[in-house]
C-alpha cells in the first residue's frame, strides 16, 4: 500500500516536473476586449498584449491569450471560438456593451471558466468572479474638488462632454456633486464625442460666446487636446485651468513639466486590463483568494506622483 | 484667377447667379439673420471667420464630390480618406524631418497629394474596371482607409514632429490681409472648379453622363474615364483638404474625419446638386458647407435647445433649408 503510494507520488511529481512541457497542463487566460478604435481602446489593447507577455514569461504554467473585437457582435463570437477549440480556466473580458455579452459570458462561465469582467459591468453581476474596473464619479469629482480649491470657490466655467453614455453621466453626475456648495458656475455644457476636432470647434464657440472663462473640463484627454489649441489660437489669457481626464500620455507628460494651465490629470486608467489580467493570473499561481470587486481609485496626478501614470511607449 | 472672374457673364450656372439657383444663398442669409437675432456675437468678426475657416475641410472636401455626383456617383470613403492621407502626411514628415528640416513640409504636402489622387483612382477603377456600384466600392474602400489609420497610429495619436509643428501653424491659423488661409484655399479650389464644371469639355461631359448614361455613350463619351476623372479630382480635393487639416491639431487619430462623408454629401446637396446626378452647382456646395457650419455654431451660441436635442434641431434646420432651396426654384 505504502508502496503504490510512493510510486504514485513520483509518477505525479514526474508528471509535475515535466507540466511546462505539456499544453494540456497550461492554465489558459483568454482576454477579450475591444479593438483599437480611438486612444482609450488603445492603450487597452496595449496593456493586455505587455500583461500577457509578462505573465506568459513569468509563469510557465499559465498560458495568456488576447483576442481583440471590433463590435459587440464579433466580441460574441470571439469568446465562443476561443472556448470551443480549448478549455478556457478563466476569460477575462471587457465588454463592448452590457447588454449583448452577458448570455455568452454566462454561457462560459457554466463550462466552469474563472470570469473576470473589466470596465463595464455584465447585467447579472452574479455572473463575475471578479470584477475590476475605475471610478468615473471620482474622475469629475477630483477635479471640481481641484478646481473649488484653486479658484477659491468661485469663477466661471464650461464643460465638454464626450458620447451620452453611462461612463459620460458619471463622470459628469461627480462633477456636478464636485461644485455643488461653491460659487463656481458652469455657464455651458455641450457634447463633443471625445473627439480632438469636435472639441476645437466647441471650444472656439464657447469662446466667441462668453467672454470670461475661468476654467475649462473636459471630461476626456483627447477632448483637452483641442480646447488647449483652441484657447491658443484665441490668445486669451484669463483662463486658469483647462483640465480633462483619463490620463493619456501627452496630457501625463504635461502635468510632469508642471504645466500651468493644466497642472493636474485624473486617471482612468487603461492599464486597469492588466491589474485585471495579474489578479487572474493570482489566483492560479499564486492560489492567492482574489474574487471580488477592485476598484481602483482616481486620485488627482500632480508633478509629485505622475511618473507612476506614465506610459512613453503606450500609443495612449 | 482675376480673368476667369471677369469672364463675360452667361447664363451657365454659377457665373451669374440666377434667381433659380439662389436657394442655397437664401438658405444661408436666412440663417446668418437668425443667427445675429439669437446672439449679436454670432455676427463678430471672430466668430465669422471661425466658423468659415473650419467649414474649409467640408467645403473642399464637397467640392470634389460635386463632380462624383454630379456624374451619378457616389463616394463614402472621404472621411477615411482625409485620415487616411493625413496619416502618411504625418508620418512621412516626421520620417524626412531629420534630415531635410522644415522642406519636409512641401515634400509632405506633394506626398499627401500623390496619395489622394492614387486613392481616387483605386475608386475610380473599382467602380468602372470592376463594375461596382459606386455605394459598396466606397463603402470596401472606406473601412480599408479607416483600418490602415488605426493601423498606422496603433489605435492612439500620430502627431506631427515638434520641429515643423510651429512652421506648419500659419498654414491653417494664419491670414493674408486678414483672411484666414483655408478659406483662400477653398476660395481658389472653388474657382478651379466651376471653371472646369462649367468652361471645359470634362465638366459637360459628367454631367451628361450623370444625367444619362446612355445619350452620352451614344453621343461617344467614355464613360470609364469621366467617372474614373471624377474620383480622381475628389481625391485630390480630399488631399487638398487634408492638407489644411493637418496644422490645425498636428494629429492623426482613428477618430480622424468621422462621419464627413455624410456632412459632405449634406453640403453637395443642399447646395444644389442632384444626388441622382446630372446636375453640379460648386458655389451651392460651398454655401452648402458654410450653412452646415453655421448650424452647429448657432447651437452653442443659443441658449434655447438643450444640449440632448442639439442634433434633432439640427436636423429640422438642414431640412429646413432644403425647403427653402426648392422653392425658390420654381
Amino acid at each position: 500500500m505504502l508502496r503504490k503510494t510512493l510510486i504514485a507520488a513520483g509518477v505525479t511529481t514526474a508528471l509535475l516536473a515535466a507540466g511546462p512541457a505539456l499544453a494540456a497542463e497550461k492554465k489558459i487566460i483568454a482576454v477579450s476586449i475591444p479593438a483599437a478604435d480611438h486612444g482609450w481602446t488603445a492603450g487597452v489593447v496595449y496593456h493586455a498584449n505587455a500583461a500577457a507577455k509578462e505573465i506568459n514569461k513569468a509563469f510557465p504554467d499559465i498560458e495568456v491569450i488576447v483576442k481583440t473585437s471590433p463590435s459587440a457582435s464579433a466580441q460574441v463570437s470571439a469568446i465562443e471560438d476561443l472556448s470551443a477549440t480549448r478549455k478556457l480556466d478563466a476569460l477575462v473580458i471587457l465588454p463592448h456593451s452590457s447588454e449583448e455579452l452577458t448570455t455568452p459570458v454566462k454561457a462560459i462561465k457554466d463550462k466552469g471558466s474563472f470570469i473576470t469582467v473589466v470596465d463595464r459591468g455584465l447585467n447579472d453581476p452574479k455572473i463575475q468572479d471578479l470584477y475590476v474596473a475605475g471610478d468615473n464619479i471620482a474622475v469629475g469629482f477630483n477635479t471640481a474638488k481641484f478646481l473649488v480649491e484653486k479658484m477659491g470657490g468661485k469663477g466661471n466655467l464650461v464643460v465638454l462632454r464626450g458620447i451620452p453614455t453611462v461612463i459620460d453621466d458619471e463622470r459628469i453626475k461627480g462633477f456636478q456633486d464636485g461644485i455643488k456648495g461653491s460659487d463656481l458656475k458652469i455657464l455651458d455644457i455641450q457634447y463633443a464625442n471625445w473627439n480632438s476636432d469636435q472639441a476645437f470647434k466647441l471650444m472656439q464657440d464657447y469662446l466667441a460666446k462668453y467672454p470670461q472663462i475661468d476654467a475649462v473640463w473636459a471630461n476626456d484627454d483627447d477632448m483637452l487636446l483641442g480646447v488647449l489649441e483652441a484657447i491658443k489660437q484665441s490668445g486669451r489669457k484669463e483662463i486658469k485651468f483647462a483640465l480633462g481626464g483619463n490620463g493619456m500620455k501627452e496630457i501625463i507628460a504635461k502635468v510632469m513639466a508642471g504645466d500651468a494651465v493644466t497642472p493636474v490629470e485624473t486617471p482612468y486608467p487603461p492599464s486597469m486590463i492588466k491589474t485585471a489580467i495579474y489578479l487572474t493570473a493570482a489566483h492560479f499561481a499564486g492560489h492567492a483568494p482574489v474574487r471580488g470587486s477592485f476598484k481602483l481609485d482616481a486620485p488627482l496626478i500632480t508633478k509629485a506622483n505622475a511618473a507612476e501614470y506614465y506610459f512613453p511607449d503606450s500609443p495612449f | 484667377m482675376a480673368d476667369l472672374a471677369a469672364a463675360p457673364p452667361r447664363a451657365e450656372p454659377g457665373w451669374s447667379i440666377g434667381w433659380g439657383d439662389a436657394g442655397p444663398f437664401l438658405a444661408l442669409a436666412a440663417l446668418i439673420a437668425i443667427g445675429f437675432l439669437v446672439n449679436p456675437d454670432f455676427l463678430s468678426a471672430n466668430n465669422i471667420a471661425n466658423v468659415v475657416t473650419r467649414s474649409a475641410f467640408i467645403a473642399i472636401i464637397a467640392i470634389g464630390a460635386t463632380f462624383v455626383i454630379s456624374s451619378g456617383g457616389l463616394d463614402l470613403s472621404v472621411g477615411s480618406m482625409a485620415a487616411f492621407i493625413t496619416g502618411v502626411m504625418i508620418l512621412f514628415m516626421n520620417w524626412v524631418a531629420p534630415s531635410v528640416g522644415t522642406a519636409a513640409i512641401p515634400l509632405g504636402m506633394a506626398v499627401a497629394l500623390v496619395t489622394g489622387i492614387a486613392c481616387g483612382l483605386m475608386n475610380g477603377a473599382i467602380v468602372t474596371l470592376g463594375r461596382i456600384e459606386p455605394f459598396i466600392a466606397t463603402l470596401g474602400t472606406m473601412g480599408i482607409f479607416r483600418a490602415l489609420i488605426t493601423y498606422m497610429t496603433d489605435g492612439g495619436t500620430v502627431a506631427i514632429d515638434r520641429s515643423l509643428r510651429d512652421a506648419y501653424r500659419p498654414v491653417y491659423f494664419g491670414d493674408v490681409l486678414g483672411v484666414p488661409i483655408p478659406i483662400l484655399v477653398s476660395l481658389a479650389v472653388a474657382l478651379v472648379a466651376a471653371y472646369v464644371l462649367y468652361r471645359t469639355r470634362y465638366g459637360r461631359r459628367c454631367v451628361a453622363v450623370g444625367a444619362n448614361e446612355d445619350v452620352a455613350r451614344y453621343s461617344g463619351i467614355s464613360i470609364p474615364r469621366v467617372r474614373t476623372m471624377a474620383f480622381v479630382i475628389q481625391g485630390a480635393c480630399v488631399a487638398i483638404a487634408a492638407i489644411c487639416y493637418v496644422p490645425r491639431l498636428g494629429a492623426a487619430t482613428p477618430t480622424t474625419g468621422l462621419l464627413w462623408e455624410l456632412q459632405v454629401i449634406t453640403a453637395v446637396v443642399i447646395g444644389g446638386t442632384a444626388l441622382r446626378g446630372g446636375r453640379g452647382r460648386i458655389w451651392g456646395t460651398v454655401a452648402g458647407a458654410v450653412i452646415l457650419e453655421f448650424i452647429a455654431n448657432l447651437m452653442v451660441l443659443s441658449d434655447f435647445v438643450s444640449e440632448y436635442l442639439v442634433a434633432a434641431v439640427q436636423g429640422v434646420i438642414i431640412i429646413i433649408a432644403m425647403l427653402i432651396q426648392r422653392m425658390s426654384k420654381r
